[in-house]
């Protein structure tokens, strides 16, 4: 192949942090204790939809090692939308509840204390008046004129420039589609999962002496998390001192930004450091789960394999409010019509909020969910048009120096390359035309390796 | 009733980086008095192995050994931004960022040691520590002693500053046009397995790919996250829902005595080649491969269960209730 | 509550420590005794990473109520090896990249002990029966699986 050999790049050298993790002696953020440390726990909406009429706290204030409850009106921005540093708006999602609840499980408030078994126990005892309304669940409901609103804004959907779906549009799908000697259809659907990593979520903060905080998180991002921590405590990114770097799994789950902020606050309002350490149950029905996700794909397909035209309609499920889904919903339709030339392409591809805990980005955002479905479709194809599950992909595979519906010229591609590779792994000897086949084979342009 | 075999295949790409770019990473790098070189950085290491492959980049670029490299990860105060460890951008972003930086650093070092050995810097040499000139490599000197000379002699800075930013892509509204990566990675994974028509269980017996990540800096840790990904994706095709009822909430999952994941009693034979095309913009080529490898075993399952009993199950996770429900309504169709 | 002193052999050493009398032995080794090494990854018995030995048998630290530890002996991850002086086993999880973000390490290391101090030469079949309390979101077990078969292989030479 000719790639140039190097020196230490391209050994497997052993592990800078092994030794530490196979003897325990990493240390991450739950090993972080400090003298006269508090312990927060959250109390959380029982129910999935709800107007809240009433948070009483007495009880859980009054109970013997209660150092504190943080309530909504503690929190200086209660606004927690996360991709604000992108331009994702409107505001939807608050740090504490105190207006509405939209999932069962969304933070109302955070009790404070001397051990961690307190925390929960008086958490226990704050006395919720929500008046419960019927939650919307189904994303085809959602998007129906029959479904109650959810988002102050006037739908169940994330407008994009003005539409309540994002766009892909190249050549002319409605046309193609008349020509094609097949048309062939197929539904996709995933249920929501969880990342669980085995170290949950968990965050301590300790108010130092000239004003600042440091917080030990297990964040994927640690300057995403401090800017965002800041806003929300309105106080300038530099009282923060982040420190982290080292996370016992992570697979997307840990980029929420959602222990940090409050567990600053209730440092801040006690003086003491805080630890808030999530529960294995908080992490499968609180965290953000990967998006369910319901794609239809409607291909136009040529006696000889070639796919001339692809639909796709897919509908994401954000659950109660955006985190990370409006930026997915978007990966996510640029990788719908998968990694093959197909000269007309119409994809629409929506975000529909939902009363469901919210989902948010998990290890292949987005192009997960499309490449499950763009390869399920590829042997639905061959299997309808009596071809070789190995031929229709390569025939249609892209090459570079062609046009992606992004309209982003191909570069980089080795699809074809992994085909064949595949095929001599288990031993199947692919016909000589497909063999003879390759990346760099259109037009002779785009490829810089032959 | 019986046990079916099936074949299955997916071949799928995966972009690097985040979508649409406007994902920055920075590095800075220090040399130490006694020529120990610091990367300092605000990445997170998933135990992916970032901090490892990193200290090989900086090791390579810079010349130097791969012990005389510490790389500091993880505090906001002593580096300077991450855009954080996600959308299988670390190894390229960061990489590149600390190319850069190395690039800056190893130029102030030779420029000490231009002096030193008076020497144009142009002319010489720095491998593996070691500095000589070029053609004449009885006059050599080291990093050892040029960083002290920098430090205590001529009162110069040994350091590095280092950045990578793809340039954020507009997306046209009505036609979806954008630049959506920096490159693309590639893989084909082939899935063999077992379905009981009785029982509705699919046993996945043989998982088998080809990855084509641009260049391996860690060819170990590629495998690590290959193997990785293979039973991650095994799971996420046959196991995983917080929803078993989905959209419906009931049976929500709140302990992995539900929430079903692989124990080592459930993986397949699991085997893969790694090709090596070094794409265009990665640190000495590498694409993102973190991420992919959880996405070609899922519908290489679902195809190779449709190989074994013609049935199309595509509503994730594919669960022994559904096979059996498919099996049926097929069976009630043909009669 | 009132509390209660339990006393118990831990890593070779007697030790007693002031509990509250409903306090898991996780809590204990962690939160009281401030060993680190043994991790907190559920607290429901599911994913073993609080994995130890109370009298070499593997135990879920997080499910045995730490009075119970009473007059026991209790090893962690930190009695069987610390740098320079590994356990073998501790060696080969690090040569065979066995952990990637090491939050299930202590545990399984733990269990394999457990299988490996009972029976030394396990097939790989019998190893990875011992490890199925044990989960790893990161490694797809295969490079755990290859570590421990390394030492059963070395334990075979010796």
């Amino acid at each position: 192949m000719g790639v140039k050999q190097l020196g230490i790049v391209g050994q497997s050298v052993k592990r800078r942090d092994g030794i530490g993790h196979v003897t325990g002696q990493t240390q991450y953020v739950d090993d972080v204790f400090y003298t006269g440390m508090l312990w927060l726990k959250m109390v959380r909406s029982p129910i999935s939809r709800g107007i809240i009429h009433g948070i009483d706290a007495s009880k859980a204030e009054a109970f013997p090692g209660v150092v504190a409850v943080v309530t909504a009106k503690d929190v200086p921005n209660n606004w927690y939308t996360i991709l604000c540093l992108i331009g994702v708006e409107p505001n939807d999602e608050p740090v504490l509840a105190h207006e509405e609840v939209m999932y069962m499980g969304e933070p109302i408030c955070a009790i404070v204390a001397e051990t961690e078994a307190i925390a929960a126990e008086a958490a226990a005892l704050v006395k919720l008046d929500i008046e419960e309304l019927p939650p919307v669940l189904d994303m085809e409901f959602a998007i129906s004129p029959d479904a109650p609103v959810i988002k102050k804004w006037g739908n169940n959907t994330f407008m994009y420039d003005g539409y309540n779906h994002r766009k892909l549009r190249f050549g002319d799908f409605e046309k193609a589609i008349q020509q094609a000697d097949h048309v062939i259809e197929g539904d996709y659907s995933l249920s929501p999962i969880e990342h669980a990593p085995i170290e949950t979520h968990c965050c301590v903060v300790k108010p130092e002496p000239d004003g600042r905080l440091t917080v030990h998180s297990n964040t994927q991002a640690l300057y995403f998390t401090m800017d965002n921590t800041a806003i929300i405590l309105q106080v300038p990114s530099q009282r923060l001192h982040m420190i982290g770097g080292t996370v016992g799994g992570g697979f997307g789950g840990k980029v929420d930004v959602i222990t940090e902020p409050i567990t600053c606050i209730a440092a801040m309002k006690t003086g003491r450091p805080v630890k808030w350490r999530w529960t294995r149950e908080e992490e499968m029905r609180k965290s953000s789960t990967r998006a369910g996700v319901k794609m239809h794909y409607t291909d136009g397909v040529m006696n000889d394999g070639r796919i001339i035209a692809r639909k796709v309609r897919s509908l994401e499920d954000a659950g109660a409010y955006h985190r990370h889904s409006p930026y997915g919903v978007q990966k996510h339709m640029a990788n719908l019509p998968g990694p093959y030339t197909i000269p007309n392409v119409w994809v629409d591809a929506y975000c529909v909020y939902t009363n469901r805990q919210p989902s948010s980005a998990m290890r292949g955002f987005g192009v997960t969910e499309a490449t499950f479905a763009v390869e399920c479709q590829m042997e639905r194809i061959a299997r309808t048009i009596g071809m070789d599950s190995w031929e229709i992909r390569l025939i249609n595979a892209y090459r570079n120096g062609q046009m992606r519906p992004v309209r982003k010229v191909v570069e980089d591609a080795t699809l074809i390359e992994t085909i064949q590779a595949a095929a001599e792994l288990i031993g199947y000897e692919l016909p000589a035309h497909l063999k003879a086949m390759s990346s760099d084979d259109y037009g002779g342009k785009g490829g810089h390796h032959g | 009733m019986a046990k079916h075999y099936g074949r299955g295949i997916a071949a799928v790409n995966y972009p690097t980086g985040m979508n649409l770019g406007g994902d920055p990473t920075q590095a800075l790098i220090f040399c130490q008095p006694t020529g120990g070189f610091s990367v300092k950085l605000a990445s997170t290491d998933l135990g992916q192995g970032l901090k490892t492959v990193i200290a090989q980049i900086a090791a390579e670029a810079l010349g130097v050994p791969f012990d005389s490299v510490i790389v500091d990860t993880g505090d906001t105060d002593s580096a300077p931004h991450c855009m954080g460890t996600f959308a299988s951008r670390a190894t390229h972003r960061v990489g590149n960022a600390v190319i850069m930086a190395a690039n800056e650093a190893r130029k102030a070092l030779l420029d000490v040691a231009a002096e030193e050995m008076e020497a144009a810097p142009e002319d010489l040499v720095l491998e593996n520590g070691e500095i000589y000139v070029k053609g004449a490599p009885e006059r050599k000197t080291n990093v050892f002693n040029v960083a002290l000379a920098a430090h205590f002699k001529h009162g110069k800075t040994i350091s590095g500053r280092g950045i990578y930013l793809k340039q954020k892509s507009g997306l046209d509204p009505e036609t979806g046009a954008c630049d959506p990566d920096s490159t693309e990675a590639h893989a084909t994974t082939v899935a063999e397995v077992e379905v009981d028509d009785e029982t509705g269980e699919v046993k996945v017996l043989r998982l088998a790919s080809a990855y084509e990540v641009g260049r391996q800096i860690n060819p170990e840790m590629v495998k690590g996250q290959i193997v990785s990904g293979a039973v991650m994706g095994m799971s996420h095709a046959l196991m995983e829902t917080v929803f078993p009822y989905y959209p419906a909430l009931d049976h929500h999952t709140y302990s992995f005595g539900e929430y079903i994941i692989p124990t080592a009693l459930d993986i397949p034979e699991i085997e893969s080649v790694v090709l090596e095309y070094p794409s265009s913009n990665g640190p000495y080529g590498v694409k993102g491969v973190g991420e992919m490898t959880a996405n070609s075993p899922i519908p290489a399952i679902v195809n190779a269960i449709y190989d074994a009993v013609g049935v199309w199950v595509t509503d994730l996770p594919v669960t022994p209730e559904k096979v059996l429900r498919a099996l049926e309504e097929r069976s009630l169709e043909t009669h | 509550m009132e509390s209660i002193t339990v006393t118990f052999k831990l890593n070779g050493k007697t030790t007693a420590v002031a509990i509250e009398p409903l306090e898991s032995l996780r809590t204990v080794l962690r939160e009281h005794l401030h060993l680190h090494a043994t991790k907190a990854g559920c607290g429901q018995g599911g994913c073993g990473s609080c994995t130890v030995l109370v009298n070499d048998e593997p135990v879920l630290s997080c499910l045995m109520l730490a009075a119970l530890a009473d007059g026991q002996e209790v090893t962690t991850l930190e009695g069987i090896g610390t740098p320079p002086h590994m356990h073998p086993l501790q060696t080969a999880f690090f040569d065979r990249f066995a952990a990637q973000c090491g939050y299930c390490s202590p545990g399984m290391i733990m269990a394999a002990k457990a299988l490996l101090d009972k029976n030394p030469h396990p097939t790989r079949a019998e190893i990875a029966e011992a490890l199925a309390g044990n989960l790893c979101r990161c490694t797809g077990y295969v490079a755990i699986l290859d570590a421990i078969e390394d030492v059963v292989t070395q334990m075979q030479e010796a």
